[in-house]
C-alpha cells in the first residue's frame, strides 16, 4: 500500500515518494535544477571562433530552380519542370559542397600524390603517402564518426520527409489548378427564343456535378446580324455573376407570367433548362447594391467592371454556351454592341485602368 | 478508502511522474492580486474544448456532399435525439469562442501582459486568433443553405481581390474554377482536421509559455511595483511570480 498522505495541497515542496524500497529514486525534482534551460551553455562558450559561413550565390540558383520547377508544374510539367528540377539539383549539390567544404577540410589526399612526383626514385610511393595522410587524420579528427552519424540521421530524415511531403503537398495544392474542363452548355433550339425578348436562363453547367453547378444568364435574341453579306445570328448573353464579389445579379423589372409570355422549358444534356421572360430596366445585385444597364455596363455601386458574358455558338439550330469572358465596358447595344473583351478573371478584379497591375498573373483557365 | 485513491496515483506517479506534472500545471503559484479578468484565457480554452467535443459528435451525422449536407443538418436538428442541442452548442459556441478570444486579447493588452518576456506568447495568441477566424469561415459553409453558399462565394471572392496572390488563393479555396462538391469537402476537411490540429498545437505552446513565464500582476499591483505588500499574505506568495522563470527568462517583474 502507498502512503496515507499524498501531498495534494503542499505545493511548495516536491513530491517525494514513500520510501518503499531502498533504491527508489526521487521522481520529482522541481525544487532542484529540473528543466535545464541552458544545456548548451558550455558548448556555446567553447566555440570562440563562431561558425560563420561565407556568403554564397548557390542558394539563389537553387531557389531559381525551385521556382522554375513550380511554374513548370502549372505551365508544362514535362519539360519546364524537368529543367527546373535539374537546375535545383545542380545548384543544390554545389551549395552543399560549399557548405561542407570546411568540414571536409583541405583535400588531404593530394599531398601524397605530390610527394610521389617529387621522389620518383622511391618506387611505388603509395604506401608512404597513405601513411602520411592517415597520420594527419589522426592528429585532429576533423570529421568524427559521431558527427557523420548525426548528419546522416538528420539527412535521411529530411530525405524521407521530403519524399513523403512533396507528393502530398502536390495533391493538396495542384488539383484546383490543373485539368479544369471547359463545359459546353446546350440550351436547346434557338427558335424557342423570341426576338428582342430578354430571358432569365438557368442551366446546369456540369451534368456530372448536378444541381450544384446550376448557373443563371440573361439572354436576348438580337435577331440576325448582316456581316459581309451573310446573316449571322446575334445573342446578348450576360452572366449573372456580379463583378463586385460574385453574388447573383437580378433583373430589375417584371418577369414571368405577369408579362403574358410563356416560360420556355427544355430538357437537354445540361438538365432542365428554363427561360423565364423578363423586361429589365437593368440589372442589380442584392448583396452590396451594384447596378448595371441592360448591356451589363456598371452604372452604380462597387463593381469594378461590366458583367461577364458567355461566348456561344449555334450548332444544328441549338444555342450552345461556351466559356465566359470578362468585359471592361460595352459601347452600343444589341447586335451593334462593341464589347471590350478580356480573358476571364474573378469578381472584383480590374481588367483595365491602373489597378490591373495588381493582378499580373491569373491561374490557368480551362 | 483513501488508500484506494492514493495507491493508484502513487503507482502512476512512480512510473511516469504524471501526477506531479498535473499538480505542477494546476497548482502553480500566482500573484496574490490576480484579477477575475485573468480567467478569460481559461474561459476561451473551455469554449474551444466545447467546440471540439460537439464538433466530433456532429461529424458522426454530417455528410459533406452537395446532395447530403443540408438534409443531414436538418436530420441532426429535427430527428436525432438532442441533436438540436449539440448543433446549437456548436453554432453559438463558435461565436462565444471568437468573442472570448477578443476579450482575452483585450485583457492582455490593457494589463500590458504582452511585454517582455511574453511577446512570443502574444504572437502565438495572434496565430490562434487567425486560426479561429479561419474555423469560422470554413464552418460557415457547411450547413450548405443559401446564406452559407453566398457568404462563402463572397468570402472567397474577397480573398480573390488581394493583389497578385488573390486569384490563386481564391481558386485554391474554391478547389477549382467554380464552387462545388470539392469546395465543400475541402472546407470540411480544413474545418475539422487541419485547423483544429493547428489550434491544439498552438494552444499547447501558448500554455507552455504561460507556465514557463508565469502570470502577470495587474498594472495597479502595489506589490509588483515594490511599493507595498498585501497585508496578511506571507511574503512567500510573491515567489509564484518569478519562480517558473527564475532560471530562464529571469524574474523581471
Amino acid at each position: 500500500m502507498g502512503s496515507g498522505r499524498f501531498p495534494w495541497r503542499e505545493t511548495a515542496e516536491s513530491v517525494r515518494l514513500p520510501a518503499r524500497c531502498g533504491n527508489c529514486y526521487d521522481v520529482d525534482a522541481r525544487e532542484g535544477p529540473g528543466l535545464n534551460h541552458e544545456p548548451m551553455a558550455d558548448e556555446s562558450n567553447q566555440s570562440e571562433d563562431p561558425h560563420v559561413p561565407s556568403p554564397s550565390l548557390w542558394p539563389i540558383g537553387f531557389a531559381v530552380g525551385i521556382a522554375v520547377l513550380l511554374v513548370g508544374l502549372i505551365v508544362n510539367p514535362l519539360w519546364i519542370s524537368t529543367i527546373g528540377g535539374a537546375i535545383a539539383v545542380v545548384f543544390g549539390v554545389l551549395w552543399a559542397r560549399e557548405a561542407t567544404s570546411e568540414l571536409r577540410g583541405t583535400p588531404v589526399t593530394i599531398e601524397p600524390e605530390r610527394r610521389e612526383l617529387a621522389e620518383p626514385g622511391a618506387g611505388p610511393a603509395g604506401p608512404t603517402g597513405t601513411v602520411d595522410g592517415l597520420a594527419e587524420l589522426e592528429q585532429g579528427e576533423r570529421f568524427p564518426r559521431s558527427k557523420f552519424l548525426e548528419g546522416s540521421t538528420l539527412g535521411l530524415g529530411v530525405v524521407i520527409g521530403g519524399i513523403v511531403t512533396v507528393p502530398v503537398a502536390g495533391f493538396a495544392l495542384l488539383p484546383p489548378f490543373l485539368g479544369q474542363k471547359q463545359h459546353k452548355v446546350d440550351l436547346g433550339p434557338v427558335s424557342e427564343l423570341k426576338e428582342g425578348q430578354w430571358y432569365v436562363a438557368t442551366f446546369t453547367v456540369d451534368p456530372e456535378q448536378g444541381e450544384v453547378s446550376r448557373r443563371t444568364a440573361f439572354i436576348r435574341n438580337n435577331g440576325a446580324l448582316a456581316t459581309g453579306g451573310a446573316q449571322v445570328p446575334s445573342f446578348t448573353i450576360i452572366s449573372n455573376r456580379c463583378a463586385h464579389l460574385g453574388c447573383p445579379v437580378q433583373a430589375n423589372g417584371p418577369s414571368g407570367a405577369i408579362l403574358g409570355l410563356p416560360t420556355v422549358k427544355t430538357k437537354t444534356l445540361n438538365g432542365d433548362v428554363t427561360f423565364n421572360p423578363t423586361v429589365p430596366a437593368g440589372f442589380g445585385c442584392p448583396c452590396h447594391g451594384g447596378q448595371y444597364d441592360t448591356e451589363g455596363n456598371r452604372t452604380a455601386g462597387p463593381p469594378v467592371r461590366a458583367l461577364d458574358r458567355y461566348s456561344f455558338e449555334i450548332n444544328h439550330g441549338r444555342l450552345i454556351l461556351l466559356s465566359t469572358f470578362s468585359v471592361s465596358h460595352v459601347d452600343g447595344t444589341g447586335s451593334q454592341a462593341k464589347i471590350h473583351k478580356y480573358k476571364p478573371v474573378g469578381p472584383g478584379e480590374h481588367v483595365d485602368g491602373p489597378e490591373q497591375v495588381f493582378y499580373p498573373i491569373n491561374p490557368p483557365h480551362h | 478508502m483513501q488508500a484506494a485513491v492514493v495507491y493508484p496515483l502513487d503507482w502512476l506517479e512512480e512510473r511516469s511522474g504524471l501526477v506531479g506534472g498535473v499538480r505542477y500545471f494546476l497548482f502553480r503559484k500566482v500573484p496574490a492580486d490576480t484579477n477575475w479578468m485573468q480567467t478569460l484565457g481559461s474561459a476561451t480554452l473551455t469554449a474551444f474544448i466545447v467546440q471540439v467535443v460537439t464538433g466530433v459528435i456532429l461529424a458522426m451525422y454530417y455528410q459533406p456532399t452537395p446532395e447530403g449536407a443540408y438534409s443531414s443538418i436538418q436530420r441532426i436538428t429535427n430527428d436525432v435525439t438532442l441533436g438540436w442541442l449539440v448543433r446549437g452548442m456548436h453554432k453559438w459556441g463558435a461565436s462565444v469562442f471568437i468573442i472570448l478570444m477578443f476579450l482575452h486579447m483585450g485583457r492582455v493588452f490593457l494589463f500590458g501582459a504582452y511585454k517582455y518576456p511574453r511577446e512570443l506568447n502574444w504572437i502565438v495568441g495572434v496565430l490562434i486568433l487567425l486560426m479561429g477566424m479561419m474555423e469560422g469561415f470554413t464552418g460557415y459553409l457547411l450547413p450548405w443553405d443559401q446564406t452559407a453558399y453566398w457568404a462563402t462565394v463572397v468570402g472567397i471572392n474577397l480573398n480573390g481581390t488581394a493583389p497578385i496572390v488573390g486569384p490563386w488563393l481564391a481558386q485554391f479555396l474554391r478547389g477549382g474554377e467554380e464552387i462545388g462538391a470539392r469546395t465543400l469537402t475541402s472546407f470540411y476537411s480544413m474545418h475539422m482536421l487541419l485547423i483544429p490540429g493547428a489550434i491544439i498545437g498552438l494552444i499547447t505552446l501558448h500554455l507552455y509559455l504561460v507556465i514557463r513565464l508565469g502570470v502577470t500582476s495587474p498594472p495597479w499591483s502595489k506589490e509588483a511595483a515594490g511599493t507595498g505588500s498585501l497585508d496578511g499574505q506571507p511574503k512567500d506568495l510573491r515567489k509564484g511570480l518569478t519562480r517558473p522563470s527564475a532560471r530562464g527568462a529571469g524574474g523581471r517583474d
